[in-house]
């Protein structure tokens, strides 16, 4: 029997301070060990409630183990791997400890068995992360990295303002079932939402992915959103919001991922839209739909890494992302062509690749409990997954025009990291029954029948047929260079104004009554005391004289007085 | 000799204060006043102790019994209030001989003691004392030193920031004076014990209400309430280090003892809150606070003036917690009070390490600091994170028990809006932080060195105080508990 009970977070913890003390090689080799120890560690340890703290009078559980929470620890240990994998030839101490230290955030936030220990987890997500934004080291980045933080800490914010609201009404902290019941519900509910990139809640992830480094939108892609979709299935399966909200993350961002440029946003996009097809699982509560949004979660991890790595390859090796700068690179990159195909496929749910196996089991629950216009929606979702990522993406970089660069594949530890992944797709797509033994419930579940099969297979040969076409006819939108504002519009535009001209009129009214009723009081004091020296009183109204001062004491005693003449 | 604590407990600091007119030499000067300030802290340990084995400590001054002399009373409030008090000063005075180095002529040491001494032996004797009237001496005692020290400091406008504190703080005295005037005018008595018993039975009269009145605003100017905060900023951005750390971590919360004293055991809780709507204005005041000052310190480029900001919107949240009028409304600002004192400690005595290797707390110059001064900055993260209420430290602890409070009481926006300032505080940490860590260094300014382990161990000891609280609250809620406690058993 395993009997080390040491969160996974730790050695994460531990890999992050070595690293932060050794340089070349020895840090390779400590980070390349770390997940690998910890993932064994992780697969011998039974399922279990381990260290029990007490704080404050409740019950703390920092490290629970059930089948749920294995899920995701697994498949963090392989995220976290691949992305270390990818990021070797990296030589940016802040970047290499971050990324470690956020992927221990992420574990300890999966394993946390209680609202405290999620909430500093929750937090130590934002702040760790972040530096994967910063570190692209541009103004840009900065300022995108900023809003992130923002968004972030405020989730965090009111998750805890949610986790006190639920200490008071249940008188416990654990993290089990919550459900949409009084203001601790909703507040929880918010601020899981909000890192779960709801719609109006998204932009932090469109803003920020894109700006991180080539690295660190893989790292990013891998947990953030998952660590939510986690603690939605944890705290609110079953709850019918989530259905129509995971519908329309499903299918908003496909317009703005057609229209835009950055081929890595088209991705940060698309990463929306699966956490959709996730939070409609969820929501439907039954079963199988559990089953399918966790599965798709493990499954989306692999494939979004893969898709962001090959992406950040091109990025890495052209410097260009914009899909307008970019195509005909398969002549000169054919591994990475290939790879990005794999996740192409995988993402765009091709049968025998890993999207397959896990989407139809979201769809077929869908159906099951007859939500017909949700499994409409998924499937036009399905429809424009195919297109975005599954065509666009591969298509403008390796394909379409030539734009004449000639750059290679990438380093071998960046093919190396990718092929794992692409390899993993084919593995569950061809070989699922390995991916559902892990899954929370045992449904019997099988995704080849003919039904399936066969709905898959039209739905994506119409979904090319139409790309195909609309290029042709030149009405395919065209790439352009430019900035898509959609939600985001608010605070980058509209709050700085709505706040720049209250602070003007604040600050005009405050001269208007403020500077010259004083000045009029103080010239009346002056005059009736003839000592009007103007080079004092120019000394005065430096900051706050000592005038003003006054008149607030007189105030504040006045109203005093006033309200003990009516009480 | 244990009988004689509380008397001990003012004497000690009061003494020493002339006697280092006589030790002349400034590092001797400053050894005695650390022995001094310990022995001070040590009589507060023992009186902590002895309150909790037999209860609240009575002791007459020169034997007068209670009504005709002074009497000094010890409560759990009055020994908590003792033990952060004396345990800030005697921490900043470590850092003394070091900091003053730098910033203060060397004839002008020997003064810099006896005032420290002076101003302490002051704050002590308010909280000490069961006299209102004592109460105003030492109030005019501890501030006239204040205002000296701050008159210290290097910059020209500290004389300036030191008048302007010299007017405010003298009109809040005298306003506590009127009221206690008016006071024994209607009751014929001084003690606090005693007016607690004769005030009901004249509360109903106009005197009354203006002798509260006076008091409340003195009180509140003070303790700097939004919006008479306004001579805290620069008397706390101009003043030395040391006399910052000081006053920051004590002298606010002097005043909020006071407030507390006056409203709950002397006018009695059914007068302050039921007869005035004293809570709802001082709620009121304690968000606007927080917000005000929240905003305004993200604006500031002195960090000292940050922090100073940001001290009158923690005040706004003790306003809050004291604003809830049950006990544990009032327990949860006793315990910020006394977190608070760990957090503006750490930080003011660690820009004091700043102040005494870069000679300026601008954020211009602190740009790149992180890696020169590893130790003192990392120092100003943790207290800073203490500020924004992040687990595991004392921070977390008080907003923790002010928002189960209001939470209590159903006034669940209210605990939305102070989550919300917690944010505010994010930014303007995030602003030290920034420019410590992620801007490179200044061209003009020299590369400097970490502070001398002088400086880190008195600046680790109130860092690692922040967290250790954090974890084990069992001293802070547990005598805050007490003491709220007991002042709501005692009022009717």
């Amino acid at each position: 029997m395993w009997m080390l009970e040491i969160p996974p977070f730790v050695p994460f913890f531990l890999c992050g301070f070595l690293a932060a003390i050794t340089r070349g090689k020895l840090r390779a080799v400590i980070m390349l060990a770390i997940p690998v120890l910890s993932g064994i560690h992780l697969w011998m340890m039974p399922e279990g409630e381990f260290l029990h703290f007490n704080f404050l009078g409740f019950e703390l559980m920092p490290y629970r183990v059930d089948k749920l929470s294995l899920m995701f620890g697994y498949v963090f240990h392989i995220a976290a791997l691949m992305a270390i994998i990818y990021s070797l030839h990296v030589r940016d101490t802040v970047q290499q400890v971050a990324s470690v230290l956020y992927a221990g955030s992420a574990l300890g936030a999966v394993f946390a068995g209680d609202l405290l220990t999620l909430f500093i987890f929750w937090e130590l997500l934002a702040f760790t992360s972040v530096f994967l934004v910063f570190a692209r080291r541009s103004d840009r980045a900065y300022a995108a990295g900023m809003r992130y933080l923002i968004i972030q800490v405020l989730s965090g914010v009111i998750l805890l303002a949610g986790a006190i609201f639920y200490a008071g009404s249940e008188g416990t902290l654990l993290f089990d079932y919550i459900g949409l019941n009084g203001v601790a519900g909703w507040l929880i509910f918010i601020a899981f939402g909000i890192k779960c990139a709801f719609p109006f809640f998204h932009n932090w992830l469109t803003d920020a992915y894109p700006e991180a480094t080539v690295t660190g939108t893989v790292f990013l892609s891998a947990f953030t959103t998952k660590v939510a979709v986690y603690s939605f299935a944890r705290a609110y399966p079953g709850t019918d919001l989530l259905i129509y909200i995971g519908a329309t993350m499903a299918c908003f961002p496909i317009f703005f991922a057609v229209i835009e440029n950055d081929l890595r946003r088209v991705l940060a996009y698309s990463l929306i839209n699966q956490v959709g097809f996730m939070v409609v699982g969820i929501g439907i509560g039954t079963a199988l739909a559990i089953n399918g949004a966790v599965s798709h979660a493990f499954n989306d991890i692999i494939f979004k890494g893969l898709l962001f790595m090959s992406m950040g390859a091109v990025l890495y090796m052209t410097g260009r992302i914009n899909g307008s700068d970019l195509g005909g690179l398969y002549k000169t990159m054919p591994k990475t062509t290939i790879l990005c195909i794999v996740g192409a496929a995988s993402i765009s749910a091709f049968p025998l690749f890993s999207g397959f196996v896990s989407k139809s089991m979201v769809m077929s629950a869908a159906l099951e409990t007859n939500h017909d216009w949700v499994w409409l929606m998924l499937l036009f979702a399905s429809a424009g997954v195919f297109h975005h990522a599954g065509i666009k993406i591969p298509y403008f970089a390796f394909f379409a025009h030539d734009s004449g660069i000639r750059a290679s594949d990438p380093p071998l530890n960046m093919t190396l990291a990718m092929t794992m992944a692409a390899a993993l797709c084919v593995a569950i797509g061809v070989y699922p029954a390995a991916l559902y033994s892990l899954l929370p419930f045992d449904t019997g579940y099988n995704p080849y029948d003919a039904t399936h099969v066969l709905a898959q297979t039209q739905l994506l040969f119409f979904s090319a047929l139409a790309f195909v076409w609309l290029n042709l006819m030149k009405l395919y939108p065209p790439e352009l260079p430019s900035t898509n504002l959609d939600v985001e519009w608010t605070y980058r535009r509209a709050f700085p104004w709505v706040w720049s001209k209250i602070v003007l009129i604040s600050s005009t009214v405050y001269q208007l009554v403020a500077r010259d009723l004083l000045s009029k009081i103080g010239k009346g004091f002056n005059y009736l005391a003839r000592k009007n020296d103007d080079r004092l009183s120019g000394l005065l109204s430096r900051d706050h004289p000592a005038g003003s001062m006054v008149l607030w004491v007189v105030v504040i005693l006045a109203a005093y007085l006033i309200l003990s003449l009516f009480h | 000799m244990l009988n004689h604590l509380p008397i001990l407990q003012v004497i000690v600091p009061l003494l020493a204060a002339p006697i280092c007119l006589f030790l002349q030499k400034p590092k001797i000067v400053w050894l005695f006043a650390c022995v001094a300030t310990a022995l001070t802290f040590l009589i507060s340990v023992l009186l902590l102790q002895q309150v909790n084995v037999s209860g609240t400590l009575v002791y007459e001054l020169g034997g007068w019994e209670a009504p005709w002399g002074i009497e000094y009373r010890i409560d759990d409030l009055n020994a908590l209030l003792l033990l952060i008090i004396s345990s800030i000063s005697a921490v900043v005075m470590w850092a003394g001989h070091i900091s003053l180095s730098k910033e203060l002529n060397a004839d002008r040491h020997l003064y810099f003691y006896v005032l420290y001494l002076l101003s302490l032996a002051g704050m002590l004797g308010i909280v000490a004392t069961g006299d209102a009237f004592n109460v105003f001496v030492f109030l005019e005692v501890s501030s006239l030193s204040a205002y000296a020290l701050i008159a210290l400091g290097r910059d020209r406008r500290a004389l300036w920031a030191s008048y302007k504190y010299l007017i405010m703080g003298t009109i809040g005295a005298t306003f506590i004076l009127i009221g206690i005037g008016l006071m024994y005018q209607m009751t014929g008595t001084l003690n606090m014990h005693d007016l607690a018993t004769r005030l009901p039975e004249v509360s109903q009269t106009r005197t009354v209400f203006v002798s509260f009145a006076f008091i409340v605003v003195g009180v509140c100017l003070k303790l700097a309430l939004f919006p008479l905060h306004l001579w805290l900023p620069n008397a706390y951005a101009f003043a030395p280090s040391l006399v910052t750390a000081l006053l920051a971590a004590t002298s606010t919360k002097v005043a909020i003892y006071l407030l507390i004293r006056f409203t709950f055991s002397i006018y009695g809780l059914s007068f302050s809150f039921t007869t005035l709507p004293l809570n709802v204005l001082f709620l009121v005041l304690g968000v606007l606070g927080v917000f005000v000052a929240s905003v305004a310190a993200i604006y500031k480029r002195n960090t000292k003036r940050l922090f100073a900001y940001s001290s009158v919107a923690q005040v706004g949240y003790m306003i809050i917690g004291f604003s809830v009028g049950t006990a544990a409304g009032l327990s949860a600002s006793l315990i910020h009070i006394f977190n608070h004192a760990l957090m503006k400690g750490a930080i003011f005595l660690a820009l004091g390490a700043v102040v005494y290797r870069v000679g300026s707390v601008n954020l211009s110059q602190i740009n790149g600091l992180g890696r020169e001064m590893p130790y003192t900055m990392a120092a100003i993260v943790i207290g800073g994170l203490s500020l924004i209420g992040v687990p595991l430290t004392v921070g977390f602890i008080s907003k923790w028990y002010l928002i189960v409070a209001l939470l209590e009481n159903g006034w669940w926006p209210v605990a939305l809006l102070v989550l919300l300032g917690s944010l505010l505080a994010v930014i303007y940490v995030w602003k030290v932080v920034e420019s410590a860590y992620f801007k490179p260094a200044d061209s003009d300014r020299e590369p400097v060195k970490e502070a001398p382990l002088g400086f880190l161990i008195p600046v680790w000891v109130l860092v690692i105080a922040n967290v250790y609280f954090g974890l084990d609250t069992r001293l802070s809620v547990g005598v805050a508990q007490a003491a709220a406690a007991g002042l709501f058993g005692v009022t009717p």
